[in-house]
């Protein structure tokens, strides 16, 4: 029985949704419903490495009803099958439970996402900004901040071969 | 373990005070590029470090939402900069399943080729630097040498030594010629003699042994479980090869090997990525003499594809659909959908989430990075080693910074 | 002083030429590697290119013994400061060689994160163009500063002193200007 009919047959009363495009099989999941479907594969699927994390700000994408998707891409190392698991949240407190206690790759991926979007992730060890700067305050893959950023990257001392 | 806050205040704790705290980084010969390390030391052990990232942290993936996918190949040229060309084979191939078109053969025998090449150049550069971190000067000397070769051979192919931009949408810029097949041929010839060098150079020797082995050990269980895949994995005993286990290009025609160790350390990593290079040149052999005739880009009735430039000058459809293709208002339709593809890349698995809005703009251009997944690793792998092991272990794991930040 | 008086292997010269003759055949380059640029840089060291003919083969990694900085790759806005500071602990007489398109103007990044040139914030004595140059073009640049050491300099540096403008272009380009007080005007209306 392949991982899908096994979700079709536990998580039965039609909240996710399957798709197929090409080679990727896809799932959406409800959020409240995320951790469960993840752990399940996980612990009864062997799906055993979590090979990405990421998300999408669907802010300007034509018919898009929320505002963020997350994204999670697992692999099962022994039959090499591979899922993808899509999610959505929304503002103004995105917030999903992480999944570090499952994979321990989610660590970094789901900082890099909190750095990226400013989606949380309770239960994370450890979510601080990971890429830019501490003191940046903009989530810059949003789809409303400018790609040439609001002057960030010039508010800095000039020095002079004179005083230097 | 990665870095919890609870394990700072321990470390912090009154009866903790002969603990040192080193800064490694950013601006360190041993990290080749930028990355920083804020290291525990008791006595010369490492008890904790904590790595800090983002010191080349550029934008590309919101550069990527800005340009359409013949143009961002430039811009992931510059992502794992010691094999340039196989991020652009990385990413075509995400796009081409995105668009879902299917190459010609020829131009499959070549990316294969192109991107066997680069896995050599990448683990010519990771292993010379290795060593060369660890004292042994002339086995980078060696190397680089034959990495000037391949840099000759990327050159004839497209113009260009270092980022050479030559992937498109459905083919390559150019197509090669016989000249450029000779030059492969006589690269291969000459390269078995320095790999057996550098093997006599490097791996009995005694100091080299002593720096590496046994240091480093990552289990196959903590790799799966960290994301770890390429030659790092393979060194721990995972046998996980997307070019056996999802086989795109020409490499379900070839036969080659999966290389793995059973060790986990850095010797086998090391091992592993002087055997991958055996490999690739078996590959390339195979590959370079069955390189079939024909067209090098698919046939221009689908229109993401840029016309030959013959067709161009000549002809009217030519000239309308380079037009189309190249002005930015204009551009080709592409299905509103969204793909993960992922090819292994000379450091592990080089994946693309490209969520198109029917233009030929990525709507979101999302790389998996290995080398961000692997330094991930780092703190784990390095605690209750001796400082002096933290060059030794960055050297293996071959962390390129342009990939870890983007 | 008369010339018959001089014996053989005696050369008349100025004190600052024969010190900038000394300083511009012994460069010791700090690379400052950040990104593609810095494996260009070891490929013009390494075998085939040899920068060693040119005598400025001794890279050393710490700022202390260094007299020429080769920024090679883009700068980010949290690698700044550590560049800035680096600069500033080198000892005088020294030289900075912006190498690569992405250091002399940002190149093709012009993102959010790149700093639009190092000459904004660091002074710059000479631009090495290309992305990444080629090593033949980076000899060529190490060749320029040697002559223009060699004819310009002066023994205890007064021609640094001269230099009181910032090397690059004014500090922010005009739609620079427009979107910080787009920004600073939401701030003010936010608090």
């Amino acid at each position: 029985m392949s991982a899908e009919d096994a979700l079709k047959s536990k998580f039965d009363g039609g909240e996710l949704a399957f798709s197929q495009f090409r080679d990727n099989h896809r799932i959406v999941v409800p959020a409240a419903k995320l951790f469960e479907v993840l752990a399940f594969l996980k612990n009864e699927q062997n799906f055993d490495m979590l090979a990405e994390v990421t998300a999408v700000d669907y802010l300007e994408y034509e018919g898009a009803k929320d505002r963020f998707g997350v994204v999670y891409v697992i692999v099962c190392t022994k039959s090499g099958e591979r899922l993808v698991i899509k999610t959505f949240v929304n503002d103004p407190e995105p917030l999903l439970p992480s999944v570090y206690s499952l994979w321990k790759s989610a660590d970094w991926l789901e900082r890099e996402v909190y750095d990226m979007f400013g989606i949380r992730f309770s239960g994370h060890p450890d979510l601080r900004r990971i890429l830019t700067p501490d003191e940046f305050t903009a989530y810059p893959l949003r789809k409303d901040y400018p790609l040439k950023g609001r002057g960030e990257r010039h508010n800095f001392p000039v020095l002079t071969r004179a005083e230097s | 373990m990665p870095f919890e806050v609870s394990d700072l205040a321990e470390l912090d704790a009154p009866d903790k005070e002969y603990l040192w705290t080193l800064n490694f980084g950013p601006q360190h010969p041993a990290t080749h590029t930028t990355l920083r390390l804020i290291l525990t030391l008791d006595g010369e052990t490492v008890v904790n470090a904590v790595p800090h990232i983002g010191y080349l942290h550029s934008g590309f993936e919101k550069l990527g939402e800005h340009l359409d996918f013949n143009q961002y190949v430039t811009i992931v040229d510059r992502m794992n900069y010691i094999s340039p060309l196989h991020n652009e084979i990385s990413w075509h191939h995400a796009v081409e399943k995105l668009l879902g078109i299917e190459l010609t053969p020829r131009c499959k025998y070549l990316r294969t080729i192109l991107a066997e090449l680069m896995r050599i150049q990448d683990h010519l550069l990771n292993t010379g630097t290795c060593a060369l971190d660890l004292g042994g000067f002339t086995a980078f000397l060696y190397f680089f040498q034959q990495r000037e070769l391949i840099y000759d051979i990327v050159e004839t192919a497209s113009g260009q030594r270092f980022h050479t931009s030559y992937t498109r949408v459905g083919g390559v810029a150019f197509d090669v010629n016989n000249a450029w097949v000779n030059k492969v041929r006589s690269f291969v010839k000459g390269f078995a003699a320095v790999h057996a060098e550098v093997h006599r150079l490097l791996t009995r020797n005694r100091i080299f042994i002593e720096r590496v082995k046994g240091i480093g050990y990552l289990s196959a269980e903590d790799c799966i479980n960290m994301g770890v895949t390429g030659p790092l994995a393979r060194a721990s005993g995972v046998l996980r090869d997307l070019r056996k286990d999802e086989p795109y290009l020409a490499y379900p025609d070839l036969d080659f090997k999966v290389v793995a160790a059973k060790d986990g350390d850095c010797y086998a990593r090391y091992l592993v990525r002087m055997q991958e290079m055996v490999e690739s040149i078996k590959i390339i052999e195979q590959c370079i003499e069955n390189i079939p005739e024909g067209p090098v880009n698919v046939d221009a009735g689908s229109k993401a594809v840029i016309p030959a430039k013959p067709s161009v000058y000549r002809s009217i459809e030519g000239l309308i659909q380079h037009f189309e293709v190249m002005m930015p208002n204009r551009g080709f339709p592409t299905p509103k959908e969204e793909i993960y593809a992922a090819t292994e890349s000379p450091n592990g698995e080089l994946g693309y989430y490209i969520v198109s809005d029917g233009t030929p703009r990525a709507y979101r251009a999302r790389t998996r990075p290995p080398s961000y997944i692997h330094f991930a690793v780092f703190p784990q792998i390095i605690k209750n080693h001796q400082l002096s092991d933290v060059v030794a272990v960055l050297g293996s794991l071959n962390i390129i910074a342009a990939e870890l930040d983007r | 002083m008369a010339m018959k008086d001089v014996p053989d292997n005696i050369f008349m010269t100025s004190l600052d030429a024969a010190a900038s003759w000394a300083r511009s055949n012994s460069l010791w380059p700090m690379p400052f590697a950040t990104a593609c640029c810095g494996i260009e840089l070891m490929a013009t060291a390494s075998s085939r290119f040899d920068l060693a003919r040119f005598g400025a083969e001794v890279m050393r990694f710490s700022p202390r013994q260094c007299d020429l900085m080769i920024v090679a790759g883009r700068v980010v806005m949290k690698m700044l400061p550590v560049l800035q500071r680096i600069w500033l602990q080198m000892p005088e007489p020294k030289w900075c060689i912006s190498m690569g398109a992405c250091a002399c103007t940002g190149g093709v990044f012009d993102t959010y994160a790149v700093v639009q040139g190092v000459d904004r914030f660091i002074p710059v004595d000479l631009y090495v163009p290309g992305c990444p140059p080629r090593p033949e073009q980076l000899m060529a640049g190490i060749i320029a500063l040697q002559d223009k050491i060699k004819h310009g300099g002066t023994l205890n540096g007064t021609e640094f002193g001269k230099r009181t403008q910032p090397t690059g272009p004014t500090p922010y380009d005009l739609d620079e200007l427009i979107r910080i007080r787009e920004a600073n005007e939401k701030l003010i209306s936010i608090n």
